[in-house]
């Protein structure tokens, strides 16, 4: 994991002093309301509906015990004894005071973390695959170009007030976890004729007009990757649309001007760049960062684990969440756990403080001090021997934290929705947690496999309903909620925007028609091994359709 | 309105002329469309011109004019429209201009750090005073990337021997 040098440690104590002053002028009246937004949001800082929100930047999705301690300690002492995973592998506080959001950042930057650029109309916290240096399916681990690009656009003077927000992702597997093709610029390391890269995406997203992003270049090498984002990023700022707030991201730039123009023109700011203006990323800082990044001391183990096959034949229930949340690791006798934060009837993405404690313990005791946050609001220990799993099992399953529903339909993306959030137009929460009851009996889950269900409260997308196999999107229609259904979206290698399937349904309605779409699907798979989303691609939306709408 | 440049509250002795006849004497600047439609009349006054670009101008417009330039101003009507960025980033590093390039309009205190990286020299504001312009510029000791300032960037601080 990255340690800060003494720049690092320098500049977010001095970003804490700066953010400090101006909450300081803000609550003297120095600085308007209005003049105080970018800043604050620069800063994580949101006004929700009940109170102000503090989102804390995770970069890459990667803590350690010691910061994940801090953050539990920091859920008791300024909020109400709970987190919030998000979607950009970071985590939120709804229930912090701006007076004491200064002593928060102080707090942070005691264990090397803060909320730099976590919201606002300027590069975002980058993330990555969360099984990232673990995963058997990578070439390569791609945290350390994560954190060369957070350094690179921390307080970036050139791209502080772009036309709106922007995602950078970063993956090296084969099987994108990291959603790179909804990003406004998504990365995807390769290596060529002995030389590392990335093949560059722009221009996806979600929202309101949900696109997947446009090939740009099929490889940048790593040197010459700082200036080439500089180039996207500039063309963006120049030429991105400023006159509506829903017109501004990158993907409307891209589709407007067309990829291949688009291309053109970013190919052109690249080539019209002056060694003078070039980063110049010495090979020794490149090398310097990787260090960081080296595997942990695993211990030679042998493929399979005596004790794990024992208490796999003489717990059930470990066996059965063996089974569902495991992910294969790359170096024998070790696996990587995901650690579901979606119990049945619970909040998506929370934890409260006791169980960040348990997490960073374990993590401490057993995973080499490694902890991930996913996309999908799931926390992660990348490298757990087997010989430890049922040890690991037992604590996690004390602490409620033990479900075993990863990737399974229960393992829901949900959005805080109209219950927290002041866009939202309905609630997304109770309509997860109703579709959770539905679908809580294990082996009818375990059966139905494979199954991503992405809920939101609104148009944004924060809860990425355009990119779940079901999409759910929370409707207005005078006063009332209705949810629109969609089939078919994907965040991966192969993404693609889901499509809307017929009319909206009531919430009371919507736990019933997704029963209706999963059985139908099990009805069509040619076997077990067929998902729900390979039968989405292979028979189209209509089967399901009828289903839905003959019955309702 | 104040005018800050090289921490000292200065004295104007531009006058921005957006339309109309332009004065027989003193130092002007004009928009980018007027500089390019009557260049001559302007070069012939034999006074200092400037020329101010709104957010959507192209900087390379001003290249033919670059060396009889003594002022640029950058225009923010709105404080979130960052293309003034740009275009400083285009003029200091890729143009090589190196007059007075001023920031006026909607200018913020916490903003004056970005611009002063960004390769603006001086400001132009009612939101913000000289002391606080000064607290604003000293907030940071370090920068990750390099820009259009002369300071070098932590990547390679990190590498230069002492």
């Amino acid at each position: 994991m990255y340690r800060y040098d003494e720049f690092d440690a320098q500049i977010v104590k001095e970003r804490v002093d700066q953010f400090r002053s101006q909450v300081e002028r803000r609550l003297s009246g120095d600085i308007l309301e209005d003049e105080f937004k970018p800043l604050r949001l620069q800063n994580g800082v949101y006004l929700q509906l009940h109170a102000y929100m503090l989102r804390v930047a995770i970069p890459y999705g990667q803590l350690n015990a010691v910061r994940m301690r801090k953050l539990a300690k920091i859920a008791r002492d300024y909020d109400r004894g709970y987190g919030h995973m998000t979607t950009r592998q970071n985590i939120q506080y709804n229930w912090v005071a701006l007076k004491d959001i200064p002593d928060v950042l102080g707090e942070l930057a005691e264990v090397e973390m803060h909320a730099i650029q976590t919201s606002g109309n300027c590069i975002r916290n980058v993330t990555s695959d969360h099984f990232a240096g673990a995963t058997k399916d990578e070439i390569m681990d791609p945290r350390p170009w994560c954190e060369i690009i957070r350094q690179w656009s921390t307080f970036h003077p050139e791209f502080a007030f772009l036309p709106r927000k922007f995602k950078i992702a970063v993956t090296a597997a084969e099987h994108d976890r990291a959603a790179i093709r909804v990003h406004d610029i998504g990365l995807h390391m390769r290596q060529r004729d002995g030389v590392t890269g990335f093949e560059v995406h722009v221009g996806g997203g979600q929202g309101r007009t949900p696109v997947i992003a446009a090939l740009v270049n099929e490889f940048v090498p790593e040197t010459e990757i700082l200036d080439y984002l500089e180039a996207i990023m500039r063309v963006y700022n120049r030429f991105g649309r400023r006159d509506n707030k829903y017109k501004a991201r990158i993907k409307i730039l891209v589709t407007e001007t067309g990829p291949e123009a688009f291309t053109r023109l970013v190919e052109e700011e690249y080539a019209a760049q002056r060694d003078s203006e070039k980063i110049a990323l010495p090979q020794a800082e490149i090398e310097r960062i990787n260090a960081y990044f080296a595997p942990p001391a695993f211990a030679d183990k042998p493929e399979t684990s005596a004790a794990f096959e024992r208490a796999k034949a003489a717990d059930p229930a470990f066996a059965n969440w063996a089974r569902v949340n495991l992910h294969p690791h790359k170096v024998a006798g070790y696996t990587s756990v995901t650690i579901s934060l979606k119990p049945i009837g619970g909040l998506a993405g929370d934890a409260t403080d006791s169980q960040m404690a348990v997490v960073a313990h374990l993590a401490e005791t057993y995973g080499f001090d490694d902890i991930r946050v996913t996309h999908a609001q799931n926390l992660v220990l990348p490298h757990v021997a087997l010989d430890d799993l049922y040890t690991v099992y037992r604590e996690l399953d004390a602490a409620g934290l033990a479900t075993a529903n990863e990737s399974l339909i229960t393992d829901m993306i949900v959005c805080p929705g109209l219950d927290y959030c002041n866009l939202a137009n309905a609630r997304s929460i109770p309509v997860g947690q109703e579709i959770q009851k539905v679908f809580a009996d294990p082996a009818y889950e375990q059966d139905i496999g494979r199954l991503h269900i992405n809920i939101s409260g609104c148009i944004n997308a924060c809860g990425h309903h355009h990119v779940g196999h079901i999409g759910i999107l929370g409707v207005d229609r005078k006063g009332e909620e209705y949810y629109q259904i969609s089939l078919g979206g994907r965040a991966d290698e192969k993404a693609a925007i889901g499509q809307i399937i017929g009319k909206a349904l009531r919430a009371d309605e919507v736990p019933e028609a997704i029963k209706i779409l999963v059985d139908t699907y099990r009805g069509l798979r040619t076997d077990k091994s067929e998902t729900f989303i390979q039968v989405v691609e292979r028979l189209g939306v209509e089967p399901f359709q009828e289903a839905i709408y003959a019955t309702a | 309105m104040p005018l800050l440049k090289n921490g000292a509250e200065i004295e104007d002795s531009w006058t921005f002329v957006a339309e109309g006849d332009l004065p027989g004497s003193a130092c002007i600047s004009v928009p980018l469309e007027k500089l390019i439609e009557n260049t001559d009349a302007l070069l012939a006054r034999n006074q200092p011109i400037g020329v101010r670009l709104a957010p959507a101008d192209d900087p390379h417009d001003l290249e033919p004019f670059l060396d009889r330039i003594s002022l640029i101003e950058i225009d923010f009507p709105k404080y979130t429209d960052g293309r003034g960025f740009s275009q400083a980033q285009l003029l200091r590093r890729r143009l090589g201009y190196t007059g007075e390039l001023r920031a006026v309009g909607h200018v913020l205190r916490d903003q004056i750090l970005y611009m002063n990286r960004s390769g603006f020299d001086a400001y132009q504001t009612s939101r913000a005073d000289l002391t606080g312009v000064m607290k604003a510029l000293e907030e940071y000791s370090a920068f990750y990337q390099p820009a259009a300032d002369d300071r070098q960037s932590v990547f390679s601080q990190r590498h230069t021997k002492a």
